[in-house]
């Protein structure tokens, strides 16, 4: 074969190994390229393959008193999370995992659920784990791949219910608020705060998540920790010291129970400044329970109650304001100049008072009435014939205007973003109906001026009003921890010896008044008591007083929903107000009260003339708001 | 009859293999229990059987292998279709039936044999010639040699094999003496196939193709055929991909742009990509390979073992490895060209062909230089029948060094 001849061979040769040679560095410069020019983005990439970021929960902040008592705080805790690559697997591995928890602590739907809503996450399965679950289940890691147990620190409650609508609760930020991103950089499976304090300061004091690495096989099998791979300590929130004096609530809170469970109603207590010192709404719910999601049937007992427990009735439950709202009036007469302390009214009470084609009548019906009064008087004895005379005197116009200067058509303004605004009409364009015609007439004007007709109120919107009265005369907007940056302030209009001549009035009412019986004078208490008329219920009473009259350092104010009248509720704001001054040893918290002698409930309408159209309950009072969940978020 | 071994062939040959069970032994440190652990012992007993069997073919004369040629192949290919009868899958080739096994007794590969006997066969074709081919129709019986065992191998379905059988025969076509133009207008409709997906590319070889036939004037006939050849390609690429299934056009995609198919058939290419990129210049380590011992490169002791090498030693470890494999290769070339006769010479060269497509196909799919064909990387890939196989023919290769040193009057 002449084609092997050397030099032909070695020709070939040389050619053969030009073009190995080219081959290879063909080869070599692909790994030059992915080995040395783009190192560091195969660097990063290898990174995100084996190491797995995991969350670390940061401490939520402390919630405390005025004093440093906790209110809400963290005790340690576990939870349990898995990381799975596929979706078949984590069912697998749960199923495994079930034989070593109790089977009610896992819903596989969920937790699948919260895998697909983020992957490379480790999924939640259930969060505070006891101890001996944790250790069953660091025993059997080999056959749990993916397994993850995290120390997390879980909220609790101390004081439960006694704290519950106040201070809210926590829970799994939901679909929906990650997409609205109301919570900032909160992040999926983190907890936020569902209600109360918890909700309203929630950016303080929730932390900032930490990041740790885990490194895990292609086939999700977590392997180590990587501690020194970027990790990132979680930022614990902020500690809240809220204005809330603790032993008051927890005082009003024993009260409550011991005397009357049953009642539904709320009680609220605040300096002349505003800050809240008690809070407390009943019946309440316990704020542990609804930690990381209450389950279906828990939540049933609550949503099922009638007494409606997790209706805040301090901000959100709308009563007719009845008598104390007689101060409102009161006051507006006063700012325009219209009366002073001593002014009498044209007519003297004689148990009624004729309007029109109609007697409007006095609480007080022994057919001798109240006589002829000045208006301190009339404070004193609550006379609704001196107050229809005193609404007459100041007209409609007068009064819907002034009802929005003392900010009654507007919520307090308190550093709870759920608060319903006050409902005293904005302007006589409330009273048209959804057919356009108006329903207004005339003797609105004498049921506004006791406290009736189409007005309701909140507890803190009254109390609140009242604390501008034991003030400086104005109304502020009352808070927790800080003054919301909105809050509205409003000027009273009154001056120094108006105050006084109030206040001195409302001594009056404690001390030989309606509220005469509850004790309130050894405290100094001034005060007003009412009773409100709703529709086929029984009335709701009133009481809201400051204590002492000239200077006072505590305003507290009742609301107690049908049965126990104005008079009988006072007692329970004399023996807070008692226990704020007195301490725990306050003589006047086990004593024995009268029971009241006087009434003070609101007149019904009666016709003089047999063709008169009656005026039927709906028109004279609004009823309370309709029982509601908070939120909707179970 | 021979002045020893080749001592520059044996120590690079040792070289590799040493290296090749270290590399083996890191494969399996892993942080869970995969398939790679303990590979390497077993590596170790096939080395010593194919130390053995270089030694026998390192005493067979090429005249005996020339005459018993027909006689394999004939062999080689009668496996091939019994593999296609009963073959079936194991390992990391269990989807395609490429094994003889009796039982759960695995016998070996016969793709492997198969190979070395088209080796044999085609050096045997070409030495009987006193010219090389000087046409296309003059290349129709080596070319048919290798055609048909590769056909064969594609029916099992291994592609990878397959190629190989090409990167044998184009090798030998060359190293005969068949003038390079010839290869090229017989390699052309290939060509076209793969510049079919881009109409402008295609356009460009086909006027290029025009040009070509011009200057080089083959046969009229043989020129209008390869044309026509051509011009089908481009016309049954369409036809053709028009019929693949969806994971075949995803693999083939895949291939060109991985990035788009990460979690599919992207992924091996992938997870392996970013083993060696993140190597860098020294790599992590021996054994502390962090995407091996996780389990992200996907056959870490077989198809991907070369990515182990990527990460563990870095560039500088991947550049001392294929300069080995680079000095193997011209140590093979060496002795081809001062082999004592055109036969042993063919051979070895066709061993150069094969070991360099087997290199080349491995390691150049780890860098997803090539697409993903799963064959074995010589000395470094674990398995017994191409381990063997290979080191029957590097003893033909000791044999012909010695035979040609032995009538040293051919020294240049």
């Amino acid at each position: 074969m002449s084609t092997f001849a050397s030099y032909e061979v070695a020709r070939r040769a040389e050619g053969a190994r030009w073009a190995l040679g080219l081959a290879f560095l063909v080869l070599a410069s692909a790994f030059f390229k992915a080995q040395v020019l783009e190192h560091d983005r195969f660097r990063v990439e290898a990174g995100s393959n084996r190491l797995r970021p995991i969350k670390l929960p940061s401490p939520r902040g402390d919630i405390l008193d005025r004093n440093g008592l906790p209110i809400a705080e963290n005790v340690p805790g576990y939870s349990i999370k898995l990381l799975a690559t596929r979706e078949d697997s984590l069912r697998a591995v749960l199923t495994r995992l079930l034989a070593f928890v109790p089977a009610d602590s896992v819903n596989i739907e969920a937790v699948v659920q919260r895998w697909r809503a983020a992957r490379y996450q480790p999924a939640q399965v259930f969060a505070s784990g006891e101890d001996r679950v944790v250790a069953v289940l660091e025993e059997h890691r080999a056959a749990l791949p993916g397994l993850v147990i995290q120390a997390e620190p879980r909220r609790t409650y101390p004081h439960g219910i006694a704290m519950s609508h106040l201070v809210g609760y926590i829970g799994e930020i939901s679909e929906g608020e990650l997409k609205s991103g109301e919570f900032g950089s909160a992040d999926i499976g983190e907890m936020v705060g569902k209600q109360g304090l918890e909700v309203e300061y929630d950016s303080m004091l929730r932390g900032q998540l930490g990041t740790r690495y885990v490194e895990v096989t292609a086939r999700g099998r977590t392997v180590r920790d990587q501690q020194n791979s970027g990790s990132v300590r979680p930022v614990p929130g902020s500690t809240m010291h809220t204005s809330i004096d603790l032993p008051l609530q927890l005082f009003i809170d024993s009260m409550w129970n011991a005397d009357m469970p049953e009642k539904r109603g709320a009680m609220v207590a605040m300096t002349p400044k505003g800050e809240i010192l008690a809070y407390y709404s009943h019946p309440g719910f316990d704020p542990n329970q609804f930690i990381g999601g209450i389950s279906t049937e828990e939540y049933a007992v609550y949503h099922e109650d009638s007494d409606n427990p997790l209706l805040d009735r301090v901000i959100n439950g709308r009563y007719p304001p009845a008598s104390p709202f007689k101060l409102a009036i009161a006051t507006m007469a006063l700012r325009r100049g219209l009366v002073t302390m001593d002014t009498r009214m044209p007519a003297p009470c004689t148990g009624g008072y004729r309007f029109g084609n109609r007697v409007y009548k006095c609480w007080k019906r022994d057919g001798v009435g109240h006589g002829s009064l000045t208006l301190s008087e009339a404070i004193k004895t609550s006379c609704d014939v001196y107050f229809y005379q005193l609404g007459l005197l100041l007209g409609k116009d007068a009064l819907l205007e002034d009802g929005q200067l003392l900010g009654l058509s507007d919520p307090s303004g308190i550093d709870l973003q759920q608060e319903k605004r006050g409902l005293f009409p904005r302007s006589a364009k409330d009273y048209v109906n959804s057919r356009g015609q108006s329903t207004w007439n005339n003797g609105e004007v004498l049921n506004l001026a006791i406290g009736q007709g189409r007005n309701s109120q909140t507890l803190i919107n009254m109390v609140s009003f009242y604390a501008a009265l034991a003030g400086d005369g104005i109304k502020r907007a009352p808070h927790v921890y800080a003054a919301r940056p909105d809050a509205r302030s409003y000027d009273l209009g009154l001056t120094a010896e108006q105050l006084h001549g109030l206040r001195h009035a409302m001594s009056e009412v404690v001390r030989s008044g309606t509220a005469g019986a509850s004790g309130g004078a050894a405290f100094d208490v001034a005060g007003k008591t009412g009773s409100g008329q709703v529709s086929n219920q029984k009335d709701i009473g009133w009481f809201i007083g400051f204590a002492p009259a000239d200077s006072a350092k505590i305003v507290i104010g009742i609301q107690v929903e049908e049965g126990l009248h104005g008079a009988l509720v006072a007692k329970y704001v004399v023996r807070a107000i008692g226990r704020f001054l007195q301490g725990p040893g306050s003589s006047v918290i086990k004593s024995d009260y009268q029971p009241p002698v006087t009434e003070d409930t609101t007149p019904g309408v009666d016709s003089l003339l047999p063709d008169t159209v009656r005026v039927t309950a709906p028109l004279t009072a609004t009823p309370p708001h309709p029982i509601q969940r908070p939120g909707g978020r179970p | 009859m021979n002045r020893g071994l080749d001592r520059t062939l044996f120590a690079v040959v040792f070289a590799l293999s040493v290296l090749g069970v270290i590399i083996l032994y890191s494969a399996g440190q892993t942080d869970f229990h995969s398939d790679g652990d303990g590979k390497w012992i077993r590596q170790l007993i096939w080395l010593a059987i194919g130390v053995a069997a270089a030694a026998v073919s390192y005493r067979v004369s090429f005249r005996i292998l020339e005459w018993a040629a027909p006689w394999a192949y004939a062999m080689g290919l009668a496996l091939l279709v019994l593999t296609l009868a009963v073959g079936r899958g194991f390992g990391t080739g269990a989807s395609s039936n490429s094994w003889l096994a009796i039982g759960n007794v695995r016998l070996g590969q016969p793709v492997e044999l198969a190979k070395l006997a088209t080796i044999l066969m085609l050096a045997r074709w070409f030495a009987s010639r006193r010219d090389p081919p000087k046409t296309l129709r003059g290349m129709l019986p080596p070319v048919m040699i290798a055609l048909i065992p590769a056909m064969l191998v594609l029916k099992q379905p291994d592609l990878g094999s397959a190629i190989v059988f090409a990167g044998i025969l184009f090798p030998m076509l060359y190293w005969s003496g068949v003038a390079p133009s010839l290869l090229i207008l017989l390699i052309s409709p290939v060509i076209s196939l793969l510049l079919a997906w881009n109409t402008a590319l295609w356009s460009a070889w086909m006027v290029l193709l025009f040009v070509l036939l011009l200057i080089w004037r083959p046969f009229v006939f043989e020129a209008i055929t390869v044309y026509l050849a051509n011009s089908a390609m481009g016309v049954l690429y369409i036809v053709v991909w028009g019929k693949m299934a969806k994971h075949q056009q995803e693999r083939l995609l895949s291939f060109l742009n991985p990035e788009n198919y990460r979690k599919g058939p992207g992924y091996q290419a992938i997870q392996s990509k970013v083993a060696i990129g993140s190597g860098g210049w020294f790599g992590t380590g021996f054994t502390l390979g962090t995407q091996k011992r996780s389990g992200y490169i996907p056959e870490h002791w077989t198809d991907f073992v070369f990515a182990v090498v990527g990460e563990e030693f870095g560039f500088v470890g991947v550049v001392v490895v294929l300069g080995l494999l680079l000095a193997l290769l011209f140590i093979l070339i060496r002795i081809a060209r001062r082999a004592s006769d055109p036969y042993a010479s063919l051979c070895v060269f066709g061993i150069v062909g094969l070991i360099f497509t087997h290199i080349y196909e491995n390691i150049g799919m780890s860098v997803s230089l090539m697409p993903i064909t799963g064959i074995p990387l010589p000395f470094f890939s674990f398995g017994g029948s191409f381990l063997v196989a290979m080191f029957l023919a590097l003893g033909l290769a000791f044999r012909a060094s010695g035979e040609a040193r032995a009538s040293s009057y051919l020294e240049s």
